[in-house]
């Protein structure tokens, strides 16, 4: 006979109470939002009258997980970029150099004269003019490899050489390539998300994905464009030695050298030596600050390594110009007036306050490690999403009024107690969303709403199925025990396979798509809860009550 | 009184008009196909990379008037549809720019943006563009590559659980249901040139979860008929099956279609061709479980013989009613 016991009664009715109480703060969600957001800040360490009665909108007692939002119904910038990674192998190659010069100079008499050849960007080709000694050369340039640093790689060196001849051809090792793209492609999810800090949107995802894709999503306003713009600028300062200064940038700078524009002059160019004195990674710090003339200018100090190189470089060229190079354009070329020791200086030029402030940031950010590639840019207004989500709202609404209006049609006061399983089942999801910390996005509206057609399948199926068993004539009990027991294995299998695709979906999916997947995976799991379990209880109690003779389907 | 779309103890023999039914499916089906070559899908841009922008004006969108002014920018094949909803009032007229990929650039550069939305502001100083979206070829050459897998595998997975839990026969008899739901879907897209992008493959994703769902509600009461009623021709315990389910299969699926109707009309147009999607999928996924996946099982028979051969591990197959 029917019978559910009493702890298993108590049990689906916490499940049910504690999907109201989960869901509950989505119901005030604005007012939930600003009070985290409050108490975030106040967690933090700071603290004001505002911020305290910010937070004391919520009380604190109450649950106060929200479903997160996806871009789509909150508008905002999504951007997946691809790291250069091979940049950073001309980068290593470039700063080879000037170590490999100075290695194979000691030995000048048994080597010749050393030259770099013209080479693909990630080896570095030099020429001997004594081709007999090239097996010493080789010994002297393997000297330069280093262990790689890496788990994978351990046991191998950093560099490959070979000898073409008189000419010696330096690469990565394939360890070293695999250590540093993994390296670079952190080191660049670190600065983009420092970056994207420093401006102070409110929660970005800043997350990796895939081997060398970074993926950002920033909430509410703001367009791809202005967020590819703050990360987008790679900020690469180098000092430079000036060779001489050039009127186009047609003319030949010679070998090892370049000629790069000024940032202010139209139509002056520098020609530069390739190899920087010192680059931007060694600086520690960057202040907007003044120039004696009291315009904007930017402090920068370098670390011990930077500053002896810096130190040494100026007490050896007083009287000749140097160059300090942002992102391939000149800011400025003064002359070396005086050993400048200690490692910090002044960037002048013609800045703005603003300008200023924000080199200032980039340079402490950090320059990114190589270029970023976008593949992917979405800009959704935030009107978009809030227009989305009350045509979902509505959309959500006239269906499962529809829905319920059908049911009760067709199925009486059983209806209304799938009416009511499906109210639960609406507010469980959203429990669960909430706990989980999920994101809620247009697709996902949909898959909610589909999941309150396909909800009352089960209920459905096991209605169908005591109006058959109804006709055998062996009471209303054992009809709707039996009812029950035979409908289960169909909506099993019904489910199962669903929730088959729903997980294929989340696997494969992304974005919005996965959204859908997620409202559809536990939609599915929380209806068959609802309908087998909430149902049934209710039926149960009412039967108890009533001791109809017979009841109707 | 209770509402009863479908009559109690009906009696329909399903297979009478097979040779339509099942026929015209697989003419459907052929046709789709065809339609398919000769047409090709309205990729949107996940799929074909470009860029999308929408614009919303409070004046009335002039297709013509937009295209003169993008012209001169030389974008190649523009293409510009004006959308429509209920919800729209007189002052909200919304269109949707799509711009090819240009050249072999990995993505649509900030100029070419700013220069269309320029030029449209040209001529249409209250146009705003609440949505810009770009996505590159190499993103979209994946993302085809992941479309293609998801359906393929829960294809397969699907194949494998009925298999597991039916017999081999029912497995092809579903799987050749939702490759017909699938593939009605796509010729349909595809006739009608609807905008073919990533929420369409997770809308194919679910009318193969609902498809499935309804042929096996289907296939387990035959399960249990062919337990039931050993001697009966196979074609009748199908029949019988379809006739008992019958009313749960329209009143499931009505439930859903309700639901989704609200969300077609109300819904927004931004998720429209996603709905529609579904929608149709549930009316082809209901028709195929009625009559296209229980005619493969008639075609190629099924055990008869469910007694299990040890009779002592047999209790748990005992019939309740029995």
């Amino acid at each position: 006979m029917m019978h559910i016991s009493t702890w298993r009664r108590i049990l689906i009715w916490l499940v049910c109470l504690a999907g109201l109480v989960f869901a509950l703060p989505n119901l005030f969600y604005s007012r939930v939002e600003t009070a985290n957001d409050a108490r975030e800040v106040i967690e933090s360490g700071q603290s004001n009258a505002e911020l305290e009665a910010a937070a004391s909108l919520w009380p604190s007692f109450l649950p106060s997980g929200l479903v997160n939002l996806g871009l789509d119904l909150r508008g905002g910038a999504h951007l997946l970029a691809e790291v250069q990674v091979a940049d950073v192998y001309a980068a290593r190659m470039e700063s080879l150099w000037p170590e490999l010069r100075d290695t194979l100079a000691v030995e000048r008499d048994t080597l010749g004269f050393v030259t770099r050849e013209e080479s693909a960007d990630d080896e570095l080709r030099v020429r001997i003019s004594n081709p007999e000694a090239a097996a010493r050369a080789l010994e002297l340039a393997r000297g330069l490899s280093r262990p790689v640093t890496s788990l994978t790689g351990a046991g191998t060196s950093d560099i490959e050489v070979r000898a073409d001849g008189a000419e010696l051809i330096l690469t990565l090792s394939e360890a070293e390539r695999a250590a540093t793209d993994d390296r670079t492609v952190r080191q660049a999810l670190e600065i983009v998300r420092r970056r994207i800090d420093e401006v102070g949107t409110r929660e970005p995802t800043i997350q990796r994905h895939g081997a060398d894709r970074i993926l950002i999503e920033v909430p509410g306003v703001g367009s791809a464009e202005e967020i590819k713009q703050i990360i987008g600028t790679t900020a690469q300062l180098t000092f430079q030695p000036v060779v001489s200064t050039a009127s186009s940038a047609e003319e030949n700078p010679g070998a090892n050298n370049e000629i790069l524009p000024s940032l202010d002059s139209p139509g002056v160019f520098y020609v530069l030596e390739r190899s920087p004195v010192v680059t931007g990674e060694e600086l520690v710090d960057a202040q907007p600050s003044f120039d004696q003339n009291g315009r904007p200018a930017v402090n920068f100090r370098f670390n011990p390594q930077g500053a002896r190189a810096f130190g040494d470089y100026t007490a050896e060229n007083i009287g000749s110009p140097f160059a300090i190079v942002l992102d391939d354009e000149v800011i400025s070329a003064p002359v070396i007036q005086s050993h400048i020791p200690g490692g910090s200086g002044i960037i002048t030029g013609d800045f703005s306050l603003e300008e200023s402030t924000n080199l200032a940031v980039l340079l402490r950010a950090g320059a990114l490690p190589a270029g970023l590639n976008f593949l992917e840019e979405r800009t959704i207004g935030p009107e978009l999403g809030a227009d989305s989500i009350e045509a979902g709202k509505l959309a959500a609404l006239v269906g499962s009024l529809a829905v319920v209006v059908l049911m009760i049609a067709s199925y009486g006061i059983f209806g209304v107690f799938a009416t009511i399983a499906l109210s639960f089942n609406i507010v469980l999801i959203f429990a669960v969303l909430s706990l989980l910390g999920a994101t809620l996005t247009l697709p996902g509206i949909a898959g909610i709403v589909l999941t309150v057609g396909m909800a009352v399948d089960a209920n459905v199926l096991i209605y169908e199925r005591i109006r058959e068993e109804l006709k055998t004539a062996r009471g209303p009990a054992r009809a709707i025990d039996l009812g029950y027991e035979k409908a289960l294995s169909a909506i099993l299998d019904g489910n199962v396979t669903t929730l088959i695709t729903a997980i294929i979906l989340f696997l494969v999916g992304s974005g919005p798509v996965r959204g859908f997947a997620v409202t559809l995976g536990l939609g599915i799991l929380t209806s068959v809860f609802t309908a087998i379990f909430v149902t049934r209880l209710l039926i149960v109690i009412w039967f108890e009550r009533r001791r109809p003779k017979t009841i109707e389907v | 009184m209770r509402l009863r779309i479908v009559p109690d103890n009906t009696n329909i023999n399903f297979f009478a008009m097979a040779r339509v039914t099942f026929g015209g499916s697989l003419v459907m089906l052929a046709a789709s196909v065809v339609v398919f070559f000769v047409m090709g899908l309205n990729f949107g841009i996940d799929f074909k990379g470009g860029s999308t922008i929408r614009t919303e004006s409070e004046n009335p969108v002039d297709v013509g008037a937009y295209r003169t002014a993008i012209a001169p920018l030389e974008l190649g094949d523009v293409i510009i549809t004006e959308v429509f909803d209920p919800t729209f009032g007189d002052d909200r007229n919304v269109a949707s720019v799509r711009i090819q990929t240009q050249g072999d650039a990995e993505s649509i550069s900030a100029e070419t943006i700013a220069a269309v939305e320029a030029a449209l502001v040209g001529i249409d100083p209250t146009i705003t563009f609440p949505s810009v979206e770009s996505v590159g070829p190499k993103v979209s050459g994946e993302l085809i590559q992941s479309a293609i897998v998801a359906v393929l595998g829960s294809l397969v997975a699907i194949l494998f659980y009925i298999w597991l839990r039916f017999e081999w026969q029912f497995a092809v008899g579903a799987i050749v249901a939702l490759i017909h739901d699938v593939g009605l879907t796509i010729g349909l897209f595809s006739l009608l040139q609807i905008k073919f992008d990533l929420a369409i493959i997770a809308a194919l994703l679910t009318i193969v979860g609902y498809s499935i769902n309804d042929t096996v509600v289907v296939f387990d009461r035959v399960r249990e008929n062919l337990r039931k009623f050993k001697t009966m021709p196979l074609v009748e315990v199908l029949n019988l099956s379809a006739n008992e389910t019958l009313s749960r299969t329209v009143m499931t699926s009505g439930t859903t279609l309700l639901a989704l109707l609200a969300l077609l009309v109300l819904g927004g147009d931004v998720i429209r061709g996603f709905v529609f999607a579904i929608f149709w999928g549930i009316i082809v996924g209901t028709y195929s479980s009625i009559y296209i996946a229980k005619n493969v099982v008639l075609m190629l028979g099924v055990k008869r013989d469910w007694t299990p051969k040890d009779p002592k591990a047999g209790t748990k197959f005992a019939d309740i009613d029995a």
